[in-house]
């Protein structure tokens, strides 16, 4: 039995590495630092240690020549989930290369909201460590944060020293559109963050106004989707008066059509406050099971984010065409590969095709795939590396035992190679 | 296996071979003597060919975030210059900001065989180093941002001595697995944080009270002192704000003789005069140059046409986000560590500042006479894509194309240069000089950019053409350590290249205050910041190799 500190997490986007975990064999349990989100991450039981074809136990070699038999004579296959480390992605891009796949990660449609806005127009963003020393006013928008991550407020917010905000229980938080799940976001004095609702779909709307009284533009109507414009005008002075305001919002919690309008005007929001002699930063939550790891890697190795064919021999994005629901449901793809090392809760959507998952270990299916190659949850299993949701930093993630477990990277070029 | 390679033209001028014909011997990726019984297994006929070492790119944006941010951003380009996969490549994308592969792809393909990332970030520069993993045959290193981290500026404001500066350095740089040490709007990103907007070589920063003047003295000494062979690499104050030849003058005079080097000092180049308010500092900065031997710079040349700006001055980025084409921009601050702002630009020839800028950049080499101390870059992606640097070395050998291009630019812009009447072409030599024995020089790199035997065989072969531009855009043989990688122009195989770095002393109690500000104020261990070895050299690609101190 051993304990190992300073764990790092690549479940809960926020980057905590400050996990102490108790390992006995191939048993673990944090025992300081944990979390809603981390702890059963960390703690899920592993239980397939075999690989299986057509629900029968085989070796990983026998696994990975009938996967590659699989996909050997397809014309489009998908590689879906995309929810493994650094060296998982490459693997998987490698693999998507060779054999024409489109390639999506799960979380992507809800990421799409963030894309779409940047690719337009762009952004002022901010990462954690700017947030705990600088950050004197957090609007959040539309989101649950600590349901998000139970650690923000602790670790980012609340946090004793700051280097430039003298007393961070002064800090203000405000919620626009959705409110907090629990009272983390209340300061450590007591004093409760101050919160509108509103329905989350009409969010567009009041967002427009908050930036329009950022801009000194009139506004006539005296509330907007139940919200107060007096209210408003009150967040907007205390962003202008804000030294360091930051804006956050999770792009998947935004779960309404043409939520990157949302996305965009809040975006521009930033910009017009830092046109008004003050700093405004935006802060974007994501990071979830390896979301922003697939988008960096897939960024760099072909230009574009984790919503990219290769059919052509060369990468095309497009966040619409290419997304795992509307290629299955309109028959375009003739095979599925689901990668997913994080969580045994993702599993694959439900499809007739010929069906391959690398899975974490401990997945459990209503259809048997034809093929199931358990493999290691990077940061548990094996080192490698995850970004944060900032996606600025990319975490050192810790091997904690010894499972025999192959890694995602190693099983997708197994298949690779054997093509 | 024994390589000849036979009676080529060689320019090497690590050795000063200029123009002498040569047979070169290469053997288990190094160049050796002429063996006295080995047989050779592998001879390439190089009668009227021209041998280079292979051309080292020593300011190339090419790893860390700002790069993947310009990438996302503009999928629009990307699709205007799609890359097929072969048997032996990997598709990607090319143009502004290629993907990795592409990137080494068409830097090999130039005859290029190491590139080196000026900006990174110490808490990306895990990041920087994993997209560095996935640039095939080039070798590759990075120069560690100081100067706006709160850590240093602390130290500055509690009077630490330089003692203590150099231990934070040298500790800053064994982390990050850097081979040298850049600094950027000194203290600027950082003042840009506290809302200032902009800050002059004398001016303070609000909160700290330190002055970019201040930040150049102590960090352009610990490299020094530390034993980095790379000089300071400096961007300076005022980046591309009209006037600023003065502050690059004064930065030059400021240094007091320390070793410097002053990257894409284009931008850093610009006087007030003429009816544009807008006028060419070249003449003044060469001048100085020329008298300052402690001095090395890289240009940043411009050349027309659309490109992106990824680069760490998050101040002066965010001030130029207005001329963003097309319109969309991101700055970011990061991690008390640092910052960055991506904006892509247009430079047309008919925009007067575009054309004076382009000009400026080639008074600038011309007009600089030492080719060791001046390096062929065009900041890529900053001023052009790397891959336009074969028209770049045509306008710098051939007179009358560049005179040619200069009658289409705008009228003004031509009035307001003086490159019509430089004579000066460049010669093979002097390329040679400045993208290879003069870049392995200034970074400090052994064993790398010379023909002699010992040194590892990345070796470019050319046929010599009048039309310079077609010469350098597709050598016939292209040798990495050894390895025949490029055949006309083409990748025919690929390998990794290896990832350069120094290793500089401290003294380990360092760790003692660093440990307590990373508890106390950043978000992440120290031990987890800390690169280690293993996640370079673990895939069982990458490599490390570690250059000698200066003494």
């Amino acid at each position: 039995m051993t304990e190992i500190t300073e764990v790092p997490s690549p479940f809960c986007g926020i980057g905590t590495d400050d996990l102490t975990i108790r390992v006995d064999g191939v048993l673990l349990k944090v025992i300081e630092n944990g979390c809603a989100v981390n702890t059963p991450a960390f703690e899920q039981p592993m239980t397939d240690i075999s690989a299986r074809v057509a629900g029968q136990e085989v070796s990983l070699e026998v696994a990975v020549a009938k996967a590659a038999e699989l996909l050997k004579d397809t014309k489009l296959p998908l590689i879906g989930g995309c929810a493994t480390d650094v060296n998982g992605m490459r693997g998987l891009l490698a693999l998507a290369d060779r054999s024409g796949a489109v390639v999506d990660n799960m979380n992507f449609t809800g990421a799409r909201n963030n894309f779409l806005a940047l690719q337009d127009s762009g952004w002022m963003n901010t990462t954690l460590a700017e947030v705990k020393n600088r950050c004197d006013l957090l609007l959040v928008v539309g989101t649950d944060l600590e349901g998000f991550a139970p650690r923000f407020f602790e670790r980012y917010l609340w946090n004793k020293e700051s280097m430039f905000i003298e007393d961070t229980s002064e800090r203000e938080v405000i919620y626009l559109g959705r409110a907090p799940s629990g009272d983390a976001s209340t300061n450590p004095m007591g004093k409760k963050a101050q919160v509108f609702p509103c329905a989350i779909e009409d969010l567009a709307e009041v967002v427009a106004v908050l930036r329009a009284l950022v801009k000194k533009q009139p506004i006539r109507a005296t509330s907007v989707a139940g919200i107060a414009v007096a209210d408003l005008q009150l967040i907007a002075d205390k962003l202008k008066a804000a030294t360091y305001g930051v804006v956050t919002w999770a792009a998947g919690a935004l779960a309404y059509t043409q939520a990157e309008l949302t996305v965009q005007t809040l975006s521009e929001m930033v910009k017009d406050l830092n046109n008004q002699n003050t700093r405004c930063s935006g802060l974007p939550l994501a990071g979830k099971e390896g979301d922003q790891t697939a988008n960096q890697v897939c960024g760099w190795t072909t230009g574009y984010p984790a919503r990219t064919r290769f059919s052509s021999g060369y990468p095309e994005y497009d966040p619409f065409l290419n997304e795992t629901k509307s290629l299955l449901a309109n028959g375009e793809v003739d095979a599925l590969v689901w990668v997913q090392a994080f969580n045994v809760n993702a599993v694959p959507p439900e499809t007739d095709l010929p069906t391959i998952v690398v899975g974490r270990s401990g997945m459990t299916f209503t259809k048997e795939p034809d093929v199931f190659i358990p493999v290691g949850t990077p940061g548990i299993d094996h080192a490698g590396h995850a970004y944060r949701m900032d996606n600025v930093v990319a975490i050192r993630l810790k091997k904690l035992r010894d499972s025999g477990l192959p890694s995602t990277a190693q099983v997708l070029n197994a298949i690779e190679q054997a093509l | 296996m024994l390589i000849k390679l036979t009676g080529g033209t060689v320019y090497d001028p690590a050795c000063g071979i200029d123009g002498q014909l040569q047979d070169i011997y290469i053997k288990d990726g190094r160049i050796v003597a002429k063996p006295t019984d080995a047989v050779v297994e592998k001879e390439y006929d190089l009668k009227g060919k021209v041998v280079m070492s292979g051309a080292i790119d020593m300011h190339t944006h090419i790893g860390g975030g700002k790069g993947n941010i310009a990438r996302t951003l503009l999928p629009e380009d990307h699709r205007q210059d799609p890359v097929h996969r072969s048997d032996i490549t990997r598709s990607g994308c090319g143009h502004a900001m290629p993907s990795t592969f592409v990137t080494g792809y068409r830097y090999a393909e130039m005859g290029y065989t190491a590139g080196f990332e000026p900006a990174l970030l110490p808490i990306n520069a895990r990041q920087a180093h994993m997209e560095m993993a996935d640039i095939p045959i080039l070798d590759k290193g990075g120069y560690v941002m100081l100067g706006s981290d709160d850590y240093l500026l602390r130290m500055l404001t509690a009077k630490k001595d330089q003692k203590a500066i150099n231990d934070y350095v040298a500790w800053t740089m064994q982390s990050a697995k850097a081979i040298g040490v850049k600094v950027v709007n000194p203290g600027g990103i950082n003042a840009f944080k506290f809302n200032q907007r902009k800050l002059d070589l004398d001016e303070q920063n609000c909160h700290y009270g330190v002055t970019p003047r201040d930040i150049l003295q102590v960090l352009a000494t610990a490299v020094k002192e530390i034993g980095v062979s790379h000089p300071l690499h400096v961007h300076g104050c005022n980046l591309g704000v009209p006037g600023n030849v003065q502050t690059t003058l004064d930065t030059i005079q400021g240094i007091g003789g320390l070793p410097m080097h002053l990257t894409h000092i284009q931008f850093h180049s610009y006087g007030t005069e003429g009816d544009f308010k807008f006028s060419s500092g070249a003449a003044q900065i060469a001048e100085a140059i020329n008298r300052n031997k402690n001095i090395t710079i890289d240009v940043g040349q411009i050349l027309f046409g659309q490109t992106v700006t990824a680069s760490g001055d998050s101040m002066r980025q965010h001030a130029n986000h207005k001329h963003a084409s097309p319109n969309k921009w991101v700055t970011m601050d990061i991690e008390c560590d640092a910052g960055c702002g991506v904006v892509p630009f247009k430079y047309k020839d008919q925009n007067f500042v575009n054309a004076l800028q382009w000009a400026i950049g080639l008074e600038t080499f011309l007009l600089v006479n030492d080719p060791w101390r001046i390096f062929l870059t065009t900041d890529h992606p900053n001023g052009a894509p790397f891959t336009s640097y074969p028209h770049l070395i045509r306008l710098l050998m051939d007179r009358s194309f560049r005179n040619d291009v200069l009658s289409t630019i705008h009228p003004e812009a031509q009035k307001m240069t003086t490159l019509a009447s430089i004579e000066r072409e460049y010669t093979l030599q002097e390329i040679a000089i400045m993208t290879r024995a003069g870049a392995a020089k200034l970074i400090g790199l052994k064993d790398r950019g010379g023909l002699s035997a010992g040194n590892w065989a990345d070796i470019t072969v050319y046929t010599d053409n009048t039309d310079r531009q077609k010469m350098f855009e597709k050598p016939d043989y292209v040798f990495k350590d050894g390895q025949l990688v490029v055949v006309d122009g083409k990748v025919v195989s690929t390998k990794w290249g290896t990832t350069h770095v120094v290793r500089p002393d401290f003294d380990p109690s360092v760790e003692k205050g660093l440990k307590d500000y990373f508890d106390r104020y950043l978000t992440m261990k120290m031990g987890n910041f800390k690169i280690s070895d293993d996640e370079i050299t673990e895939d069982g690609r990458g490599s490390i190799t570690v250059h000698p101190l200066s003494s």
